[in-house]
């Protein structure tokens, strides 16, 4: 315990933003509070449309900001200091903000969805301009003005023309609590929005947005100062490790305690198939999981071969339909169409991997129960806990630590569940912190699919009919959220129903072909409990699979109809802004027109230059890739990148732009390397030797990015945008440089060796 | 069979009982020791997130056996610079805002930390090449060559 509370305070001293609590001053309700109805001394309840829910201000006036997302490495943090900054008028340095603590942030979903800023950071703004003019009604109030004749500086409010009459915002209210009412959309997670009547800034009047302020997190951690969640140690805790089937949905037939008998202090948990130990050593449970004997039954093979994979799912029957997004009659058309072409794309299972496997703390008492986790839904975390024991959500606090990156349904989730269960059944706090393969063959998957493009063409050479459709695994067979504990490992193994959902989707990008049809089928999954090969949302949910079909084919579409590429899609995107991206690409990458290669490539490095563009809700990315195709090795080298990228309003323009440098480096490793391998029995991806990722030799040499900003429009999505057309830029890259078409991913070095010789 | 192991570790030295001498290096500096750095990534010695200094040399302590480091001289990330007196490859990861989530950080910084001192003036190449097996989920790789070459081109 002692290593965390002196590194919290190493935290605060260093200027982070790990605060614990505030001592409440007990000072009397002054007039002010009488005449405006503002100001109490006691803390309301924490609920969303309370406006000291988001907001406080200490007695030395500096201000709190209580944020119910998480910052999970991509810099929000800072983003939304410097929010509330701007809205109250204070000093950046003057803020901190509290993150994922259930116990003093409202559940506004976690990291998810690219939302942080464009709604969560909604809700922030509009509490921070709320409060900013609750003060300035303190300070009428007791200068006996109204607020339009007051100016506020730097926390300090002052009479206009009169620098004698001023107060700081510590002095108005500090240390008790606004008791102000917010109007809120009696919505949780990512959908929150409260609003009060005060009307937030004017873009034109911002001062610190706008501007990169650095992270105060990367100076902790660089340190050894900052505290993971993995760092975290609770007074008479022990150490878990799960025990995981050796097949794919084996049950447990007989466990061996003798196997460890000459192991000091282990006890095994087994309820149904979850197998776990638990000592008071870590390096005891680690070594007891692996010696563990349990006799597993043999289940038939749960997967196909996976050579058989994308055919397999073509056979299945569909357990869900959806799309469609339709316009006129695009069979017919096709039909009477000069010309058509179609391909089809296949797309892997992918993992999280992230860098350290999920670890929790969970300390189950009677009636309460405290959890310490990493997962970026801390507030889900805590009503999945609270399911999973029979408890009302009320009774478990959950802690949020910065842990391992993670983008989207990782393993964080099931270590939570897992956890709670180890540390009921030994009636001690237990720190799970899972193995490698843990977090890599067993955590949930990113979809894998088939998708199946055509179109038709006149006579004119133009694009007249689109169809596009998806056969895919869903992006829910387990929910994203890991708030309930059917859709957890844990819940799976005890025997718990399962519960699926048939999700997936259609292209963002809004190309006017006149008739068109886009739809999926949902196949079901390989297996329907505990399984290795769950699907859940992998960053960019299927945003990167789907693109990949859809941009590579509008490549292959323009040479079909004699156009460049770029030219292509400027004449079909019905799409003003994405229309604009993808021009200020093109000129940033120098882009000259294009014609396929001809003939057979010459030459040991081919090289290529591709476009993608992506639209993700609000944000558009365009992005040209100059490769490198080293035709004996098959390596592939996406040398150079030009990204030109609008997410409306640019909150921090240089920590956006390392958003989206480890967007493409992220997903330039899932294009050219990652693939889920399995067996019939089971998943072999179990480490980073047969989960192999981007290497820094295979590392871009530049990356040139150009923010298209847009002041006048609310801050969008940034945090997985920019990884979608990474994939298919790559490929069509490949294409102008060798001639071939990829359309199965990763663009492995075998795959395209296999293909060039 | 207990072992008795001394370590000097960033600065302080540390006599200690390892009832189990199979016992990583990591989960002593973490767990008898209450260090916060390194992290375990892997424990297969395939990613660098428990790397530390052993005498001088960057190590992965998720596979040392800490009876084998009795004697050694172990540096980590945090026995490295203060913030008060940072390194300066701690200052230039820091000036280039380097890093996502930061669990890989151990792995990169004292590599670079070997790196620059043995290879002042390292290349692009260079670089690349010394880092190379180091993972980075969140893709912090340009970042990361852009902090090391703040101090190889300044040299
Ligand atoms: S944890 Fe040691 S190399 Fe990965
Ligand atoms: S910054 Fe997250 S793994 Fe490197």
């Amino acid at each position: 315990m002692n290593a965390i509370m002196l590194s919290r305070r190493k935290a605060l001293c260093a200027g982070g933003a790990l605060v614990i609590s505030f001592a409440t001053a007990g000072c009397s309700s002054s007039q002010t509070a009488a005449a405006t109805g503002i100001g109490g001394d006691t803390k309301p309840k924490l609920r969303p449309d309370q406006l000291d829910s988001w907001i406080a201000v200490r007695k030395d006036g500096s201000v709190i900001g209580y944020f119910g997302k998480v910052d999970v490495g991509l810099g929000i943090q800072v983003a939304i200091a410097q929010i509330i900054a701007d809205e109250l008028d204070v000093k950046f340095s003057d803020v901190s903000v509290v993150m994922g603590d259930t116990a003093t942030t409202v559940n506004q979903g976690g990291a998810s969805g690219s939302t942080g800023l464009e709604r969560g950071g909604v809700s922030v703004r509009n509490a921070a301009a709320q409060a900013r003019t609750s003060l300035l009604m303190l300070a009428a109030d007791k200068f006996g003005t109204t607020p339009d004749k007051l100016t506020v500086d730097n926390g300090v409010v002052t009479v206009a023309g009169n620098t004698g009459q001023s107060v700081s915002y510590g002095e108005l209210i500090g240390g008790r609590y606004f008791d102000v009412t917010l109007d809120w959309n009696k919505k949780i997670g990512n959908e929150l929005l409260v609003q009060g009547t005060a009307k937030p800034k004017d873009h034109a009047d911002y001062k610190i947005v706008g501007k990169s302020v650095p992270r105060a997190d990367i100076a902790n951690k660089l340190f050894g100062a900052e505290v993971f969640n993995t760092d975290m140690r609770v007074p008479g805790m022990l150490h878990g490790r799960m025990v995981r089937p050796t097949v794919a949905g084996a049950s447990v037939v007989k466990i061996h305690p003798e196997s460890i008998a000459s192991l000091p202090d282990v006890q095994i948990v087994h309820q149904g198939n979850l197998v776990g130990v638990v000592a008071p050593k870590e390096w005891t449970a680690v070594k007891a999981a692996r010696m563990l004997k349990v006799d597993w039954s043999s289940p038939p093979p749960a997967f196909p071969h996976q050579a058989d994979l994308y055919k397999a799912m073509q056979a299945a029957k569909p357990v869900g339909k959806g799309g469609p997004k339709a316009k006129g009659d695009p069979k017919a058309v096709m039909a009477a169409s000069a010309k058509t072409i179609d391909a089809t794309y296949l797309w892997p299972f992918q993992s999280h991997a992230s860098m350290g496997p999920a670890c929790t703390i969970v300390d189950v008492q009677p009636d309460h129960v405290t959890v310490w986790t990493g997962d970026q839904k801390p507030h889900y975390v805590r009503d999945g806990v609270a399911a999973l024991l029979n408890m009302k959500p009320e009774q478990v606090h959950a802690i949020w630590l910065r842990g391992p990156g993670s983008y989207g349904r990782n393993d964080g989730g099931d270590s939570a569940m897992d956890a709670a269960v180890l540390s009921k059944a030994v009636g001690k706090p237990v720190r799970l912190q899972y193995m490698r393969a843990d977090g890599t063959a067993w955590n949930p998957k990113g979809p894998a699919s088939v998708h199946k493009v055509s179109a038709g063409i006149d006579a004119n050479n133009n694009v007249v009919a689109y169809h596009y459709h998806s056969t895919a695994f869903s992006r829910e067979d387990i929910a994203s959220h890991p708030d309930d504990p059917t859709q957890s490992l844990a819940g799976q193994f005890m025997g718990m129903p399962v519960v699926s959902k048939a999700v997936f989707d259609v292209p963002g990008e809004t190309y006017d072909f006149g008739a068109e049809h886009l739809n999926w089928d949902v196949v079901p999954a390989l297996l329907d409990r505990a399984s290795p090969l769950r699907t859940s949302h992998l960053r960019d949910p299927l945003g990167p699979q789907i693109n990949f079909a859809s941009e590579c084919f509008m490549d292959e579409l323009a040479y079909a109809t004699n156009m460049d590429p770029v030219a292509f899609r400027v004449k079909y995107l019905n799409d003003k802004r994405g229309v604009a991206a993808i021009e200020a690409a093109a000129k940033a990458a120098n882009w000259q027109p294009r014609t396929p290669k001809t003939g057979k490539p010459q030459g040991a490095v081919l090289k290529g230059r591709g476009i993608a563009f992506a639209r993700r809700k609000d944000t558009r990315v365009a992005v040209i890739v100059d490769v490198e195709v080293d035709r004996h090795t098959g390596r592939v080298w996406p040398r150079h990148w030009f990204v030109a990228h609008d997410c409306g309003l640019v909150v921090n323009p240089d920590a956006l732009k390392l958003v989206i440098e480890g967007n493409i480096l992220h997903a330039t490793s899932r294009a050219l390397l990652e693939e889920v391998k399995f067996n019939p029995h089971m998943v072999t991806s179990v480490d980073w030797l047969s989960y192999p990722i981007l290497d820094i030799k295979d590392a871009p040499e530049t990356i040139n990015i150009t923010l298209l900003n847009h002041p006048d429009d609310m801050p969008r999505g940034a945090g997985e945008p920019s990884s979608r057309p990474v994939a298919s830029a790559i490929a069509n890259a490949v294409f102008d440089a060798t001639g071939v078409r990829f359309r199965q991913a990763p663009l492995t070095k075998d795959r395209v060796k296999a293909a060039l010789i | 069979m207990g072992k008795h192991v001394t370590l000097n570790v960033d600065g302080q030295s540390h006599e200690l009982d390892l009832a189990d001498p199979t016992t990583p290096l990591l989960y002593l500096l973490r767990d008898e020791l209450g260090l916060n750095n390194p992290h375990f990534g892997c424990g297969l010695s395939q990613c660098g997130a428990c790397t530390v200094h052993v005498n001088g040399t960057p190590m992965r302590s998720c596979v040392l056996p800490a009876a084998a480091a009795d004697g050694a001289t172990i540096t980590t990330l945090a026995g490295i610079g203060t913030a008060e007196h940072p390194h300066p490859v701690q200052q230039a990861f820091i000036d280039e805002q380097a890093f996502f989530c930061g669990y890989c950080m151990n792995g990169w910084v004292m590599t670079a930390v070997a790196l620059v001192k043995e290879k002042p003036r390292a290349t692009d190449a260079e670089i690349r090449e010394a880092f190379s097996g180091l993972k980075c989920r969140c893709g912090s790789h340009m970042s990361i060559i852009r902090a090391v070459k703040r101090l190889t081109e300044a040299a």
